[in-house]
């Protein structure tokens, strides 16, 4: 197979730049990175693939999303406050799919979360769909599947 | 050696008469350390877990013949399976042989049992049909003696609760008052027989009565809730602006309760000629879109609601307006909780999909609701630890108590009346008197 290293580079830099604003907490820049009908998924089930018609811990278009962003900036949630800080390291990242119109990559994701000084871990795999626009993409997808997606999670107040 | 047994028996009719005294049911208030004492907890796994009845499912969730589910009850894995004449198990999750679990995973289906050890193979009823060299054991024991060890099951619309205890009162008469509840919870199908759509899992770092507690409790709601509600369009947060309402709790006796939130979505089949919010209107529309009459789109819409109640049965499930919340005690300061999403069996799909995005809004790990619960629970597991001793108080409304029009007491919707309710009964199976009649 030939690679592409350009559109490698580029995919490569655009999921940098999305976990860096989930990190940072930049929740409104994150907002603009989506198409209008794009869906961010967590699955509950790694083998579902039929994600409407299957509970999943999120399914987010773009009026959940913006609540959900609403929720962790607007001081009225007590989960939300008294998250400290995630890092998370992207790594691993493949495309799957280059076409003109759409982009399909996957990665691996640690995210650390400190939760009243205790360190949590999240592994996951990350599959991004984007749609190419001028000089770079807009995102129509994300499904985190979560390492333990089935199991008694501690619950989540930040976005993975 | 049998000194030894009845000094144990002692030991634990102590411990247990110990937590009772702990609920002082007279003042509304009970111990701090029934949060934290580790020999309480351990008693509590034989008195409250083994000797009730405890929910492990709904019979919609093994739909077909080999359907199988794997649950809990206390700190027993058990299984719940369909077998081939369409019967219902449920089954210790444990060889004969040497103890291994038969069967992982959430859910599925299967042909057999088969323990991955030494192979022994039990059938979807429990029975050993087939172990390698089996010649070794002639004259040691025959098959037919060593089933999957099953327990005493009953059900009551569709949700399944086992015990360990084979002279418990059956079911019905354990739910009581709690049945005329359930059977209006189970009219959020739409018409459809109620099903088991999907669930999330979460755990939190604190005692599993503080969950217990929670289910009747609506004087948090507008507190920690806060930020759901602000994300709710205005309509909807005026219904969940329930304190001033015309709300109550209902103590139903044998540790259950009901809190009414909203008054007029406790009978889903009531006021069908209500007007569609304006918020259900694409559900509308997509229900008209697949042939359904007025009347029936109407039905659905406020089936998808989900009731106006919380319906609260001690000890381990309840009926939380549109699902189920099963708890289980996984240590003194650690407790596992599902929120299993409901729907219709053959409903239309644009129906289960809009139950399922109102699941995902509020409940589970990264609901809009959840989270702040978890918090709020983990905050009273640790704030409890402060000092030698010290009172949860569960007495709000005690004074102001009326008798519902089932002869319940009943008092206003942020009152603590249910958690009074399930710590009396807490009470009873805890205290010497009641172990000491068993024995």
């Amino acid at each position: 197979m030939k690679s592409n290293t350009q559109l490698l580079a580029q995919v490569t830099e655009f999921i940098g730049y999305e976990a860096d604003l989930l990190d940072h907490k930049g929740y409104q820049d994150w907002l603009s990175l989506w198409t209008e009908k794009g869906l961010y998924i967590v699955p509950t089930d790694l083998d579902e693939t039929d994600y409407l018609n299957t509970v999943n811990l999120a399914l987010d278009d773009a009026d959940m999303r913006r609540m959900r962003v609403a929720r962790l900036e607007n001081g009225e949630s007590v989960s939300a406050n008294s998250v400290g800080y995630t890092v998370r390291m992207m790594s691993r990242i493949r495309v799957l799919e280059a076409g003109d119109d759409v982009v399909i990559a996957r990665c691996a994701m640690t995210l650390n979360e400190l939760r009243h000084g205790k360190l949590v871990t999240y592994p996951a795999n990350v599959e991004y769909t984007l749609k190419p626009v001028d000089g770079g993409f807009k995102l129509d997808r994300k499904v985190v599947k979560l390492l333990h997606a089935d199991g008694f999670l501690r619950t989540v107040s930040f976005i993975f | 050696m049998s000194d030894l047994i009845d000094m144990k028996d002692v030991d634990a009719v102590c411990i247990g008469q110990r937590a009772a005294d702990m609920v002082d049911d007279e003042n509304g208030r009970v111990k701090k350390a029934l949060y934290s004492d580790t020999e309480i907890f351990e008693e509590e796994q034989d008195l409250v877990f083994n000797k009730n009845w405890i929910f492990v499912g709904h019979e919609s969730e093994v739909p077909e013949k080999g359907s199988f589910k794997t649950a809990w009850i206390g700190r027993h894995p058990v299984i719940m399976s369909r077998d081939r004449k369409m019967n219902i198990h449920v089954l210790q999750n444990r060889c004969r042989h040497r103890g291994a679990t038969v069967c992982e995973g959430r859910k599925g289906k299967t042909n057999a049992f088969t323990c991955p050890y030494h192979g022994w193979g039990y059938g979807l009823d429990g029975s050993l049909r087939a172990l390698p060299k089996p010649e070794e054991y002639d004259n040691v024991f025959d098959k037919s003696e060593m089933p999957l060890e099953s327990l005493r099951w009953e059900s009551y619309q569709g949700m399944v609760f086992a015990t360990f205890n084979n002279d418990i009162e059956p079911l019905e008469e354990f739910l009581g008052g709690a049945k005329k509840w359930i059977d209006l919870f189970m009219k959020q199908g739409g018409g459809y027989p109620v099903k088991v759509l999907g669930e999330h899992r979460f755990n939190f770092p604190g005692n599993w009565k503080i969950q217990l507690e929670n289910t009747t409790d609506a004087y948090h709601f507008p507190i920690v809730h806060k930020s759901f509600v602000t994300s709710l369009d205005d309509a909807t947060a005026d219904i969940f602006d329930f304190l001033d309402g015309e709300g109550f709790v209902e103590d139903l006796g044998n540790g259950h309760s009901v809190m009414v939130m909203i008054p007029q979505l406790v009978d889903l089949e009531a006021d069908l000629d209500q007007p569609i919010p304006e918020r259900f209107n694409e559900l509308a529309q997509a229900l008209r879109d697949e042939g359904k009459d007025e009347d029936e789109v109407k039905k659905l819409v406020r089936a998808a609601h989900g009731t106006g109640f919380n319906l609260n049965l001690f000890p381990n499930v309840s009926c939380s307006m549109a699902f189920f919340r099963v708890l289980r005690p996984v240590s003194v300061n650690e407790t596992e909780i599902q929120h299993v999403a409901l729907g219709g069996e053959g409903a239309p799909s644009a129906f289960n999909q809009k139950r399922m995005r109102l699941h995902e809004h509020f409940q589970g790990p990264m609901g809009f609701g959840t989270p702040d619960d978890g918090e709020a629970w983990e905050r009273v597991q640790k704030g409890s630890m402060a000092g030698e001793d010290g009172w949860i108080l569960v007495n709000r409304g005690m004074t102001k108590l009326r008798t519902s029009e089932d002869g319940n007491p009943q008092g206003a919707v942020c009152s603590e009346t249910g958690m009074r309710g399930a710590y009396r009964k807490y009470k009873q199976v805890m205290s010497t008197a009641a172990n000491a009649e068993e024995k």
